[in-house]
């Protein structure tokens, strides 16, 4: 603070921004969150109790929970697409966690050519998610596509990888992983840089294997590191729509193959133009991103107590 | 990343209402003309020809054109964001009479031209097909200008007919016999191909639906997609894709996938669009632009009636201020000149005149002009279910098609798919 004198030399507003000024300095960034995230979430949320449909401007009624009733209870599309999207993410961030550590611990130590295969790798993560789809579309076509056409050329039959029903999830997660692994190795090579050598040296002095140092040293010390990874991750991951739309298009394909609850969401919105249920379902899916990312925290507060 | 998750926050979680509200605002428009007209119009081949075109209406009018291009999808959700919040930002709009006329109609998006066109004989109103002028009417009241017409016919491999010793397809059986026959003599080609998206091959089956004798509604508005006709063409469909399409076919091609296949010169048949005929015949986008033969859509057991309807028109945006600037361009692309020259450059207009005038059609492959001539006089004027939310009655309705395109029971899938027609129908009826 500054001194009494000085206060009070100053005279009305700039008086009274000096009192105010952290929320002053603060208030741009305030205001911006107000207008580009708790509006548009209130407006969701009072969509969400309409029947708001047709057009937004349309007279709508306030419905109360109805919308969440007909969600809730809809097996067809809504229960399916909430399983799609935990399978999408959980098999997505297993793998590039496993994999991005895999890869970090390999570029941790310096080697010759280490830069050029650093770039190499961090490749996938600054295509455009549309772009990679659109490429991976071509990749996997059943008929005209490298894939099989590699896989014909070693004798395997043709596989229908993004065009069947059952193939093309996991064509879409493979293609998650692809894309964002780096991500994680990024993240996580950052921590291991900043792992201090000594617990790893005094392990080896007494006799401990790779296997061992890494699971009862590195893993412990990196632990809040992989938690940071998989939460950033995991969000993103949940919220995957662009290479899913990009790939199989409007209501993830015609058996709803790759339809996540954000692509359900747009197609309720966009398609069938029935604003209260998309609403509905987006505040439900906000809620579960918000659940998975406070127990994800809780842990990491138990991990670092 | 962090940049990534705010994106995403306000790019799908929250589209709509950011749209909404961040344009709510300039909804309100006042009533002065510009002298700048904001065109939105679609990727398609009329676009290209009036795109070259506009400097010559910016010279005679004195206006000048802002145009919008955009692909079938960012145009839809362009309109449904834009037009939503009561967006000035459009005067004239290119739309799909089909799929968002009604819904714009009731949402009150499009301006009444009634009174605009009687005003212009010489530019002329009665000159346009029937058809298209109901599709573009709604309530008595005219509120669009049909640009652009189509109706299905059947795309062929005049090579692989020959070398099977086949004539072209006059029925459906016919076709069915030819596209078994050409797939077993050539099992790295396949016999038939169409679209197999759920919403995608909707409009292409319709043309089925009929020749078989259906259709998706009676006159009352009940659902008829479980009638014994209904059933025989989605399996039919689906058998011709299941039995002699490619090998390992995709559910989701819509049209630039099986264009694809056929000009690969991977298939014999194709039953598209005819207004898509230039991706066929055009040697630097088809392998087989010199072997491709068109023909009127084979006969069924109730003859041969393919789709005829106006797939794109230009409506005024009922919120725009500049709305007689508007009406002045739509008059100028929608002109006698400009419509006999977007169809001499291959789309297939509206005006009966251009049909009249041999010029019109002499561009044209002469099969496929007397194709053309066959679908316009047995044509129906619909080519999906003609309701408000026809995104959602197209994938209802779309359902049997796929089922039976991979085998399923597609009788079974006619039934449980009438179920939730007749449903959605009645939701809208309230």
């Amino acid at each position: 603070m500054p001194p009494a004198a000085a206060t009070n030399s100053l005279t009305g507003p700039t008086n009274w921004a000096n009192k105010h000024r952290k929320w002053l300095f603060a208030a741009p960034a305030m205001a911006f969150v107000g207008i580009l995230i708790i509006f548009p979430l209130a407006w969701t949320l009072y969509l969400s109790l309409t029947d708001s449909q047709g057009s937004v401007r349309a007279a709508t009624d306030f419905i109360g929970l109805e919308n969440y009733m007909t969600v809730l209870s809809d097996v067809e599309r809504f229960w399916p697409a909430v399983g799609r999207t935990l399978t999408f993410t959980g098999i997505a961030l297993v793998c590039e966690v496993v994999l991005g550590m895999g890869i970090a611990l390999l570029l941790w130590r310096p080697f010759r050519g280490e830069k050029w295969v650093r770039v190499a790798i961090l490749l996938p993560l600054v295509a455009t998610p549309v772009a990679v789809g659109m490429m991976w579309r071509l990749i996997f076509d059943p008929n005209i596509g490298f894939a099989n056409q590699l896989l014909g050329a070693v004798g395997i039959p043709a596989q229908p990888w993004l065009s069947g029903q059952d193939t093309a999830l996991g064509t879409t997660i493979f293609m998650d992983v692809w894309q964002w692994t780096p991500m994680v190795v990024l993240i996580l090579l950052a921590g291991l840089t900043s792992l201090s050598e000594e617990p790893d040296e005094a392990a080896r002095m007494d006799g401990a294997n790779a296997f061992q140092r890494f699971f009862f040293i590195t893993l412990p010390l990196m632990m809040p590191t992989v938690i940071v990874a998989i939460l950033l991750r995991g969000i993103d991951a949940l919220k995957t729509f662009d290479i899913l739309y990009a790939t199989k298009g409007k209501g993830g394909g015609s058996f709803h193959e790759v339809e996540t609850l954000n692509v359900y969401a747009y197609g309720l919105s966009f398609d069938y133009n029935q604003y209260g249920l998309s609403s509905a379902v987006l505040i439900l899916f906000f809620m579960i991103i918000i659940g998975s990312m406070w127990l994800l925290t809780m842990r990491k507060k138990a991990g670092s107590k | 990343m962090k940049r990534r998750s705010v994106m995403k926050y306000a790019a799908v979680a929250a589209a709509l209402s950011m749209g909404l509200t961040a344009c709510g605002g300039s909804g309100s428009s006042d009533a002065k003309e510009s002298g700048v007209v904001r065109v939105t119009l679609a990727n398609h081949v009329w676009t290209e020809g009036i795109k070259a075109a506009i400097p010559e209406f910016e010279k005679s009018s004195g206006l000048k054109v802002e145009l919008t291009q955009l692909g079938e999808d960012q145009l839809s959700d362009q309109y449904n964001v834009k037009l939503n919040a009561g967006s000035d930002e459009i005067d004239v709009m290119m739309y799909r009479p089909l799929q968002e006329g009604k819904a714009f109609a009731k949402n009150g998006y499009l301006a009444d031209l009634t009174s605009k066109v009687s005003s212009d004989s010489g530019w002329d109103w009665k000159d346009y097909q029937e058809g298209p002028v109901k599709a573009t009417t709604a309530d008595g009241k005219v509120v669009g200008v049909p640009i652009i017409t189509e109706r299905e016919v059947l795309y062929y491999r005049k090579d692989l007919l020959k070398a099977a010793g086949l004539e072209v397809p006059k029925t459906m059986d016919e076709l069915e016999a030819a596209a078994k026959a050409i797939k077993a003599a050539n099992p790295d080609t396949a016999g038939f191909v169409a679209r197999t998206g759920k919403s995608a091959a909707v409009t292409q089956f319709s043309s089925f639906l009929y020749s078989f004798g259906g259709d998706f509604t009676d006159s009352s508005g009940k659902s008829t997609i479980n009638s014994d006709a209904a059933k025989k063409a989605y399996s039919f469909y689906g058998g011709l894709i299941k039995n002699y399409g490619p090998a390992n076919v995709s559910t989701d091609m819509s049209w630039p996938e099986a264009m694809a296949i056929f000009t690969q010169g991977k298939a014999a048949f194709y039953t598209e669009a005819d207004s898509l005929y230039k991706n066929a015949t055009d040697p630097a986008k088809s392998k087989v632009a010199d072997t491709v033969g068109f023909a009127a859509l084979p006969a069924g057991p109730a003859g041969s009636k393919p789709y005829n309807i106006p797939s794109w028109g230009l409506a005024v945006n009922q919120a725009s201020g500049n709305q007689d600037n508007a009406w002045k361009f739509i008059q100028w692309a929608t002109s006698k000149e400009r419509t006999l020259a977007a169809q001499k450059a291959g789309v297939p207009g509206p005006r009966a005149s251009v049909w009249a005038n041999s010029e019109g059609t002499s561009t044209y492959p002469k099969d496929l002009a007397e194709a053309i001539a066959v679908s316009a006089e047995n044509g129906i004027g619909h080519d999906r279910p003609e309701v408000v939310t026809v995104g959602k009655a197209r994938e209802i309705v779309g359902e049997p098609i796929v089922a039976s395109i991979t085998g399923a029971d597609a009788a079974a899938a006619a039934d449980s798919a009438h179920d939730a027609f007749q449903k959605f129908l009645d939701s809208e009826k309230k």
